[in-house]
């Protein structure tokens, strides 16, 4: 069963195809991340599958249905663009998002004032939006988004704007939110969030799905590397080595081969290389986001990330 | 449906208790009152200087007798036709003591002459310029006349025979009715209309409207705003009423009285206040569209403009198809949405037939209801793209229903 499938979804704006002919199926039950630089379409395409705004062409079904809105009740979702009522208090805020989404508004209160209190914020409920800081609005604003306890959980750059504390705070939100079984869908531009928390991901650039499936499967794409550092500089063992590997003195860096691990090592003894050290690299997200995106939208989501670092 | 009008219901809670809590609420309900206050400083402010200014005063210079029997014929007419009929009357000369030119009086500054009558009674002459002579000539010989006959000239006494209508001038009596119903209703509809496009934008700029949109219908979210400022107008409606009635109860039966509707005073009353809710609902959907589509304070203002002259135009439109009544001028008042409630309560004050206005009704609430939708697809088409957060951009206005390309 899927949380969300969309067949070739199109949006566009005045000519510009802001979604092009995306295919997605989300399996419900998953933390799944969608990766892409600023200007990908990815927020484009979370307002079209959660029938913010519709679609100019192909389809979308959310927890099942074709008319998303429906499925509301069940849906927690968190924009990019943060907003919340200035003059409402904290409590209030929350409960109101509760009532928005089907929950009885005392029981959205009741429920709100937990939430605060498990988040450490118990003291300011009864506060002003305005009088919070930007991290405990926006953790106000996560509150109102799980408050009805949602069976889908959407969230728009969700670590953007916040310290690296209340960063571990929301991953920790996820991974728990992941744990009773609610899926988690968020959109990122920090690769790191993503293969720290997803099973899952699909990496968008242009409107376009380039890759989607296990975060694996996308590592997988990638050969992984071998370090390794002999005591002889040469020998018949380099007949073994890929053209391409680097040498650095004695050490040598090179993809795997394709025969795999034991060939490379019989070869190695075999042509008494005198193995000091060797070791197998599994290549991380990022060099498989740089593999299917391609060098230069790597670049610019590096380039983003840091950025919003500083 | 039932989840719409459930949204809705969260929707306009949030807003209504939002707004009665805020400082534009008091301005809202002080808002009639300022009118009034101005109208009543203007008036007693015009009173004053037409006091202060002096009023041209008729010179009497005849002989003394005669001249005492004109200021007692101006007394005795002024009970029957009202002391201001007559202009003030003053001796200034007596024509047995000196012969003196009427123009040497004409000339003093300090009695404010308009003309001076001299001559005898049977024989009165006026001098003053010609527009004075024209203003005061029939009065100087109605009064000299009255003198002449020694307060004997006797006027006929016609006997009262009152009745309730006249076919003659009803109709015109009731356009008062109804230029008064339409007055009302117009500037409350636009005074709401506008609060409810102030509001949306806030919403937009607190860049709330994402989380409605993605919660609850956006037709839940429009309703919702609706319903909340109608609540919020109702509340003001029966703050004003009270005070209105609080201030009957102290006038009492000073207060002009409007000629009674042809519907009568309540069906009439209902029908205002029905044609209300519906002008309101119609314009107030057509401004939340719009509303939806505007990111600034500055963006509505330019955008909501035209709308607002637009309705002017239809308010005028209405008016003056008041004069036209059954004409095609006046149908088509009646048939075009927003000049329509208008129309209608001109038609109330001027018709007893009840069926128009129950087709009317049902005419405006299914056009309010396809403002609804309009407003709802163009925010849908438009709005929410990615960073811009619906922001109509410098094309501005040409570009607002996205129907109209713009040549880059």
């Amino acid at each position: 069963m899927y949380a969300i499938e969309a067949k070739g979804l199109v949006k566009q704006f005045d000519g510009f195809r802001a979604v092009d002919g995306v295919d997605l199926k989300i399996p419900e039950g998953s933390i799944f991340g969608i990766l892409g630089p600023n200007g990908a379409g990815k927020t484009t395409m979370l307002r079209t599958l959660l029938g913010i705004i519709d679609p100019d062409a192909g389809s979308r079904t959310l927890l099942g249905s074709d008319r998303p809105i429906s499925q509301s009740r069940h849906v927690g979702y968190l924009p990019e663009e943060r907003g919340l009522y200035q003059s409402m208090r904290a409590v209030d805020t929350i409960a109101f998002m509760g009532a928005l989404r089907g929950l009885p508004l005392k029981e959205a209160a009741t429920k709100g004032r937990i939430l605060l209190e498990e988040a450490g914020l118990g003291y300011a409920a009864d506060r002003q939006i305005r009088q919070l800081s930007k991290g405990m609005a926006q953790t106000v604003q996560l509150m109102g988004t799980i408050v009805h306890d949602p069976k889908l959980i959407v969230l728009d750059e969700p670590f953007s704007g916040l310290d690296a504390l209340n960063q571990a705070k929301l991953e920790k939100m996820i991974r728990a939110q992941a744990a009773k079984g609610v899926t988690v869908i968020f959109s990122t531009h920090v690769i790191a969030h993503a293969e720290r928390l997803c099973e899952r991901i699909a990496i968008i650039a242009k409107g376009k799905i380039s890759f989607d499936g296990l975060v694996s499967e996308a590592r997988d794409r990638l050969r992984p590397i071998v370090h390794l550092e002999t005591e002889t500089r040469d020998g018949p063992w380099r007949q073994a080595l890929p053209a391409e590997a680097k040498a650095e003195g004695h050490y040598w860096h090179f993809t795997l081969p394709e025969t795999g691990v034991e060939p490379l090592l019989t070869a190695l003894v075999e042509g008494k290389a005198g193995i000091r050290s060797l070791s197998i690299e599994r290549p991380g997200l990022h060099d498989a986001f740089v593999a299917i995106a391609g060098e230069a939208v790597a670049a610019e989501m590096d380039d983003a990330a840091a950025g919003e670092a500083k | 449906m039932r989840e719409i009008f459930r949204a809705a219901f969260v929707i306009a809670r949030r807003d209504f208790t939002a707004i009665i809590y805020s400082k534009a609420f008091i301005f809202f309900l002080l808002g009639p009152f300022f009118p009034v206050l101005v109208g009543f400083a203007a008036g007693n402010l015009g009173g004053q200087i037409a006091k202060e200014v002096s009023q041209p005063v008729v010179g009497i210079a005849l002989a003394k007798a005669d001249s005492d029997k004109m200021l007692a014929a101006r007394q005795s007419l002024s009970k029957t036709l009202g002391d201001r009929y007559f202009a003030q009357m003053k001796i200034v000369g007596d024509a047995d003591a000196a012969q003196i030119n009427p123009q040497t009086y004409l000339r003093k500054k300090t009695d404010n002459l308009s003309v001076v009558v001299t001559g005898t009674l049977t024989k009165p002459i006026v001098t003053g310029t010609a527009n004075a002579i024209d203003r005061e000539r029939a009065d100087i010989e109605l009064l000299a006349g009255y003198a002449q006959s020694g307060g004997s000239l006797q006027l006929p006494q016609a006997t009262p025979d009152v009745v309730v209508e006249t076919a003659n001038n009803d109709k015109q009596l009731r356009t008062i009715t109804a230029q008064g119903g339409q007055i009302l209703v117009f500037f409350l509809t636009m005074l709401l209309a506008g609060m409810v496009l102030s509001n949306l934008v806030e919403e937009k700029s607190n860049k709330i409207i994402e989380i409605l949109a993605a919660s609850i219908p956006m037709e839940s979210v429009f309703l919702g705003k609706l319903f909340a400022m109608l609540a919020m107008a109702l509340l003001g409606i029966a703050v004003w009423t009270s005070i209105g009635l609080a201030g009957f109860m102290a006038v009492g039966p000073d207060l002009p009285s409007y000629p009674t509707p042809a519907v009568g005073w309540p069906m009439f009353i209902g029908l205002c206040f029905t044609y209300f809710i519906m002008a309101y609902l119609m314009l107030g959907a057509l401004f939340l569209g719009i509303g939806a589509m505007a990111a600034t304070v500055r963006e509505v203002q330019t955008i909501s403009m035209p709308v607002t002259m637009a309705q002017l135009i239809n308010f005028f439109f209405a008016s003056y198809a008041l004069t036209k009544t059954g004409e095609p001028l006046e149908k088509f008042a009646a048939i075009f949405p927003f000049s329509s409630p208008f129309a209608m309560i001109g038609r109330a004050a001027l018709e007893p037939t009840l069926w128009h206005h129950a087709v009317a009704i049902t005419g405006q609430m299914l056009f309010a209801v396809l403002l609804l939708r309009l407003g709802v697809y163009l925010f849908k088409k438009n709005v929410m793209k990615s960073g811009s957060a619906g922001r109509v951009s410098e094309e501005g206005v040409r570009k607002l229903f996205g129907l109209i390309k713009v040549r880059r």
